[in-house]
């Protein structure tokens, strides 16, 4: 690993990212326009907003970031421009880190502006410390990223990167605990709710909106969040071969 | 010794791709300072054998050896340049910010970019987005990014293709002139009168090497009047050898 390659890849990706306004705006935008649909959605029912907003507020920037980075490491395979790096004395860890330290400058970005609306804004009623908040929105962005750079291995054409999405996402979605308890659940189902990361993304929001304080147990949630990040980042780095059929 | 090897030492190598096999025993050296030209019908396999020197192809059997190493190896990393076919490179960047990322990542020196830039004749163009360029444009965007870092080797894929007369020999110029700096040049191309511009050539066909000679030696050999001449006669030859093999 290279600190100055690896810099001037997340400088590039920016670069790339600074030439394309209207995906910045809509990476930065779209999480908060959902937010205020959410809020006015159960207008006058602020106990609603308040139970399903901070698990939102993670789930929303996880989706934007997978699908952003699928596309774009796919991209960067589809067009020779990967061979032509790995041909060049560029570690893959280069690539990913610079990868993840672009797109983790814009999650920290997204996360800052849903997270300001949320709370400044909208008056999202949290327990715990709005600053673990943000801690945990962020870090589900990344997570979003570190996935969308594993599966985007696993995509032949755009088409089915976006199709990744509902077929790698949605199922987390559905079974983490937003729409029905995860200790109500049928045991099997629990059990693979158990091994879904997005499950203690969202374990963790529903911590801080009914416990003050921040406690161990969202502490846990957030290094399995962050352990599930670094994994697919080091799964990421094994798909990246210099030597293809 | 390092510096006596060939440039490129190629011995029996196979590849099978996709369950077929695409390079059926290859054996061939290219020469250091050579400029030599790779030739043969599209799908003969000359993309796979330059993806075999320079060490992104997954080989079955043989030993490809580069400036002295074995091919792909991290050393040859900085000192072999690689254009693919299609252009890579970053559309959504400018050219200069395109060229400005690579020699970053190659150590290569910051006047670099600027001076790959005026060798390819895109001087003018340093703040344009690569998107918006031609594609013969965009192609010398791709071949200038392999010339930073001054590398020894360049393997060149069809890096002529689809350009103006002008253009094609502006650039034949300039790799002369690389190669009269030191470099060795390997550059392929399916169009066969591109042949008279290269020190050497190998012919290929199927996956095999026709033949592996100066073009004059070629042409003398066979008795043909253009090395797509010599090309056919060989072709005819080798499916007669093979014929009485067979009888």
């Amino acid at each position: 690993m290279n600190i100055r390659r690896t810099l001037a890849t997340a400088r590039r990706v920016l670069l790339q990212l600074r030439n394309d306004p209207r995906t910045v705006a809509m990476l930065l935008l779209v999480p908060c326009l959902l937010i205020v649909l959410l809020k006015y959605a159960f207008d006058g029912r602020q106990e609603v907003f308040d139970s399903l907003g901070a698990p939102l507020l993670g789930i929303f920037p996880m989706i934007v970031m997978f699908l952003v980075t699928a596309v774009a490491t796919l991209r960067e395979r589809t067009t020779g421009t990967l061979e032509r790096l790995l041909t060049m004395p560029l570690g893959r860890l280069d690539l990913l880190l610079g990868y993840a330290l672009a797109f983790g400058l814009v999650a920290l970005l997204q996360g800052l502006l849903a997270f300001g609306l949320t709370v400044g804004l909208l008056g999202l009623g949290i327990a715990g410390p709005s600053w673990a908040l943000l801690a945990v929105a962020v870090a589900d962005g990344l997570l979003g990223m570190a996935l969308g750079l594993f599966v985007s291995a696993f995509a032949a054409t755009e088409f089915q990167a976006v199709q990744f999405m509902p077929a790698f996402l949605l199922p987390q979605l559905l079974l983490c605990g937003l729409f029905t308890p995860r200790d109500t659940m049928a045991g099997w189902l629990h059990a693979l709710s158990d091994v879904l990361p997005l499950s203690y993304a969202v374990d963790a929001m529903n911590r801080l909106t009914s416990e003050a304080g921040f406690g161990g147990a969202v502490a846990l949630d957030l290094v399995v969040v962050v352990g599930c990040t670094l994994l697919a980042l080091a799964l990421g780095a094994v798909t990246l071969r210099r030597r293809t059929a | 010794m390092m510096n006596s090897a060939p440039a490129v030492d190629v011995r029996a190598l196979r590849v099978v791709r996709g369950g077929r096999p695409v390079l059926q025993g290859i054996d061939l050296t290219v020469a250091r300072g050579s400029v030599t030209g790779l030739l043969g019908p599209s799908g003969c396999g000359k993309t796979t054998l330059l993806r075999s020197i320079v060490g992104v192809q997954r080989i079955e059997s043989g030993e490809v050896r580069v400036l002295g190493l074995p091919a792909g190896a991290p050393a040859l990393r900085a000192r072999v340049g690689y254009v693919t076919q299609a252009p890579s490179v970053y559309a959504d960047l400018s050219v200069l910010a395109n060229l400005r990322y690579f020699a970053e990542v190659l150590g290569a020196p910051r006047t670099d970019p600027d001076r790959v830039l005026d060798e390819v004749g895109l001087g003018g163009h340093a703040k344009d987005l690569v998107g918006r360029l031609s594609g013969g444009q965009r192609a010398r965007v791709s071949l200038a990014a392999a010339l930073l870092g001054t590398p020894e080797l360049l393997v060149l894929d069809e890096p002529t293709v689809g350009l103006d007369p002008v253009l094609r020999q502006e650039l034949w110029q300039l790799f002369h002139r690389l190669a009269g700096g030191g470099a060795t040049l390997l550059v392929s191309s399916h169009v066969m009168d591109e042949a008279a511009r290269c020190t050497a050539l190998l012919l290929m066909r199927e996956g095999r090497l026709l033949a592996h000679d100066t073009p004059q030696a070629l042409l003398a050999a066979t008795g043909a009047a253009d090395i797509e001449g010599a090309f056919l006669s060989l072709v005819a030859e080798t499916a007669a050898t093979r014929s009485e093999g067979v009888r």
